[in-house]
């Protein structure tokens, strides 16, 4: 194996001028939008006293459980010493901590006062998980960042394991963190579960991997940089491992639940009878973004082919926005149980599944957020040395035998 | 028991005497509300839990009294439908602290009517989630929004069990000194707090429930143990809603 | 930081503005309002211009947390005593460019978002509330 060499993106300047101004504007959109929503206040959106959290948090707690899936490749070579992942680290700790900032700009611009993230940062409620919460995200940017230092700085190479190990554990205790948020919720039945959160890890696994091959493959592509099958190879049986993992968690999900006679309604409802929530979690979720993608990448023909491994990628990522979508919106749109063994009779708020509608705005700001993270990481790999100049299987694989 | 007997020597009595003790009571709260309508000079303490007995017995069908109260005195009313609003979104958009419900027993069939608000926690919820510590608990019970320093995130809205919040969703014109309210922060019911620390003994809710003379609603201090909020207590069965969740609330129901 | 000491700096030298064209006569209370017709503030004077927002502040929350509201340093009563009335009684809104409040927060280049949710006007003073009472 040689010793990796990395060098700054370097597509002709009006193609990557081009793609930065077209994230730039959906970025810029995203901004309006959610200018729009403060402005008016929230009743420009589908939100409601019942449908508390929209759109913008479907797309917020996406990019950031996947902010942390993204860095796993990183992990992979530091922690588990996997030789051909190291010379991925880069990218996938940049990838990480643009992922994170664009969801959690999503997070902010949708608060009610945004002007007051000032007061969220400087007093906090420590039973809150959300306030954790800050201090997880923050402490994940500061620490990825050091992390990449020791990558990136032969100076500081003496810490890339322990600032690697350290930024793993802090990657789960994230997840965790950000799976708990929901799972601490004890009112509501869809959530009220600890399963939530080795759900969200698996989660992120997935969806953070998904978006790293993109973008990995959309950058090599670009550079006409190789990226050879070993490599490919590993990633996308790794997408098929994580894919089957969600599979597996999401079923304990439902026999935790199914456990407990009071949740056979909210089974029922995700599984049969709760309308287009069970079509987005049987058609979303679980067909498109689990098992076509397990079957594409499994595939002995088909798995081998990039188009495909490419297409498995983004049905992963379109089936995880589907899933949180139905975790978060359906979640709350499923009626909470105040009087069991009560029908209740006469009230349009309680007692029968809450109407959410996404609107246009809430759309455009989490559309906004993925822009920004993207923005992010093609101004990072233009600037500095974060793709490696190779990834065919000769330079990065260390088993690798000129085969006849 | 003895106690109670004493108190009470007939259960087919107990109605008529309730009604009419509520009824002396009602007048007696006229009275002391002039006679000590006070602004309180020391801080709230813990000497006092203000809770409330609501009597779905007595709580009649198609009455919103209690509701049309509070929104009048918390200055509900004055909002405003957005230009443009869509009329079935804009009911679940803007601010209520109580709501009416009518629920049918499955087995029975028996319909029972109440008013849902805040429960006033003891280990509220909404406390517990809210990342800068707006929501909080003051020292007599009372469940309450600093909305100095609300972000307006609705985590606590998310981890209430009763749905009792509300968000203000749009811009607000109109307010009223007593209840300040504005864009983007969450409010809910809050015990006609400026009434507790005006000296006035009643909620807004249980004035109104009284003069349309149901008296369903009997609100006062849970500490007091001769406080006629007990004392009914301590007659009538009543039961925290979602009990499950040992939140201890300050309001209680009988007949649910 | 360093945009908040710019700031605070701006706000001082223009405070020395404001406060020498007090000395020379001029005052923000507005004709027509309580304070008109009342000698001083709750505080001296000088000390409300320079630190009334602590003031409020503190009161704030002492309100909200601890429930007192037997102060002479309630947001309330600011408006109560130094709104102005127009011909016909009616109360002006405090925050308008022309009024009290408004007035001087304009001079200063100040935002206070506070009018965002309180009142700016007294409504009702009595409680309950009638419900016929002012309500703007
Ligand atoms: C009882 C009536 C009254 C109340 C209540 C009151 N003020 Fe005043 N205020 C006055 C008067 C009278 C003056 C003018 C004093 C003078 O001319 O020296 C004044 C002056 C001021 C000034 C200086 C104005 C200038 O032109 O420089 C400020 C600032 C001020 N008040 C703020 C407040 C604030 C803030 C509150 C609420 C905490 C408040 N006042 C409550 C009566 C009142
Ligand atoms: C998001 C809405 C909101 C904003 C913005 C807001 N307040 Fe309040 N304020 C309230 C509410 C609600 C109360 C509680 C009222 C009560 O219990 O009587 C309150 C109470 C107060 C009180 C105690 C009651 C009184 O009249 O004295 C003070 C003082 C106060 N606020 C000051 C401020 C100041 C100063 C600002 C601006 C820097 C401000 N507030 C901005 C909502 C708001
Ligand atoms: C004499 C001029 C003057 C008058 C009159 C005045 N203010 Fe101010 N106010 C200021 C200045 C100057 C500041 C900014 C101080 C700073 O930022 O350090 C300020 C700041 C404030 C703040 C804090 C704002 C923030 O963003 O922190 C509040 C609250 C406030 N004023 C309330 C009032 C109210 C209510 C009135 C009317 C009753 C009033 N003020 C009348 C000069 C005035």
């Amino acid at each position: 194996m040689k010793r990796i060499v990395y060098r700054e993106w370097k597509l002709a300047p009006q193609r990557y001028w081009g793609l930065l101004a077209i994230l730039g504007i959906i970025a810029a959109i995203g901004g309006l939008a959610s200018w729009y929503m403060e402005h008016h206040g929230h009743w420009v959106t589908g939100m409601t006293n019942q449908v508390i959290w929209g759109t913008p948090h479907v797309f917020a707690v996406f990019l950031i459980v996947a902010a942390s899936g993204a860095l796993n490749i990183a992990s992979i070579g530091t922690v588990f010493g996997r030789k051909i992942y190291q010379p991925l680290g880069r990218l996938s700790s940049l990838l990480a901590v643009a992922l994170l900032i664009g969801g959690l700009l999503v997070l902010v611009l949708d608060l009610g006062r945004p002007d007051r993230l000032i007061v969220a940062m400087t007093t906090y409620n420590f039973r809150s998980i959300f306030a954790w919460n800050i201090f997880l995200y923050t402490g994940f940017i500061l620490l990825v960042i050091a992390y990449l230092a020791s990558m990136m700085d032969r100076k500081l190479r003496c810490y890339y394991k322990p600032f690697g190990f350290f930024a793993f554990i802090w990657r789960l205790i994230l997840t965790t963190g950000t799976g708990s948020i929901f799972g601490f919720i004890v009112a509501r039945q869809a959530y009220d579960t600890a399963i939530l959160a080795p759900l969200f890890i698996a989660m992120s696994f997935l969806y953070g991997l998904a978006i790293f091959l993109l973008v990995l493959l959309f950058a090599a592509d670009q550079d006409q940089r190789p990226v050879g099958q070993a490599i490919l190879n590993r990633l996308k049986n790794l997408l098929g491992i994580f894919a089957a993992t969600v599979l597996f968690f999401v079923l304990i999900y439902f026999i935790t639940k199914l456990y407990k006679a009071k949740n056979y309604e909210l089974v029922y409802f995700y599984l049969l009878g709760g309308g287009h929530y069970t079509l987005i979690f049987w058609l979303g979720w679980i067909l498109l973004g689990l098992l076509a993608p397990l079957g594409m990448v499994f595939h002995p023909v088909l798995g081998q082919e990039r188009r495909w491994i490419v297409t498995a990628s983004f049905l992963v990522i379109l089936g995880g926005l589907a899933s949180i979508y139905v975790i978060i919106i359906g979640g709350q749109a499923f009626p909470m149980s105040i009087f069991p063994g009560k029908t209740v009779l006469t009230s349009d708020f309680y007692g029968s599944i809450a109407a959410y509608a996404p609107s246009l705005p809430e759309l455009l700001l989490g559309i906004g957020g993925f822009a920004t993270a993207l923005l992010i990481t093609a101004v990072g790999i233009r600037v500095l040395q974060f793709l490696p100049e190779s990834l065919a299987d000769e330079e990065i694989d260390p088993h690798f035998s000129v085969k006849t | 028991m003895k106690m109670k007997d004493k108190v009470q020597p007939d259960r087919r009595a107990f109605l008529s005497t309730a009604a009419m003790t509520a009824t002396a009571l009602a007048a007696g709260v006229v009275l002391r509300t002039v006679a000590q309508a006070e602004p309180r000079s020391e801080a709230a303490d813990d000497s006092v839990r203000y809770g409330m007995l609501i009597d779905t017995n007595r709580c009649a069908e198609g009455c919103d009294a209690c509701v049309q109260a509070c929104n009048r005195e918390n200055g509900l009313d004055l909002q405003e439908k957005p230009e443009g609003a869509e009329d079935g979104k804009w009911a679940l958009q803007k601010a209520q602290w109580i709501r009416k419900v009518q629920v049918q027993d499955n087995l029975t069939g028996k319909r029972t009517n109440l008013p849902l608000m805040c429960q006033h926690c003891e280990h509220p919820p909404c406390v517990d989630v809210c990342p800068t510590g707006a929501s909080f608990k003051r020292a007599d019970g009372i469940v309450l929004v600093d909305r100095h320093i609300c972000i307006g995130c609705r985590y606590c809205m998310m981890a209430c069990p009763y749905k009792a919040r509300s968000f203000i969703h749009q811009v607000v014109e109109k307010k009223l000194t007593q209840t300040p309210r504005g864009k983007g922060c969450v409010e809910s019911c809050n015990l006609c707090v400026h009434r507790r620390d005006n000296g006035i003994e009643s909620t807004a809710c249980a004035d109104a429930c009284a003069a349309e003379g149901h008296q369903a609603i009997l609100f006062g201090d849970l500490k007091d143990p001769n406080s006629p909020l007990v004392k009914a207590l301590e007659r009538i069965a009543s039961r925290q809603l979602r009990e499950d969740l040992a939140l201890n609330t300050g309001v209680r129901y009988a007949g649910v | 930081m360093a945009n908040a000491l710019v700031r605070g700096c701006l706000i001082s030298a223009s405070l020395a503005w404001a406060l020498s064209a007090q000395a020379a006569g001029g005052s923000f209370v507005v004709p027509g309002s309580k304070a008109a017709s009342e000698k001083s503030c709750v505080e001296p004077t000088a000390f409300m211009r320079r630190n009334h927002m602590e003031v409020i502040e503190h009161q704030r929350d002492e309100t909200v947390h601890s429930g007192i509201r037997a102060t002479k340093h309630s947001l309330a009563g600011c408006i109560q005593c130094h709104v102005s009335r127009d011909s016909n009684g009616t109360p002006i809104p405090v925050d308008r460019p022309d009024q009290f409040c408004g007035a001087c927060h304009r001079y200063m280049a100040v935002r206070p978002d506070c009018f965002g949710c309180h009142a700016t006007v007294p409504t009702s003073a009595a409680l309950p509330r009638q419900p016929q009472g002012e309500t703007n």
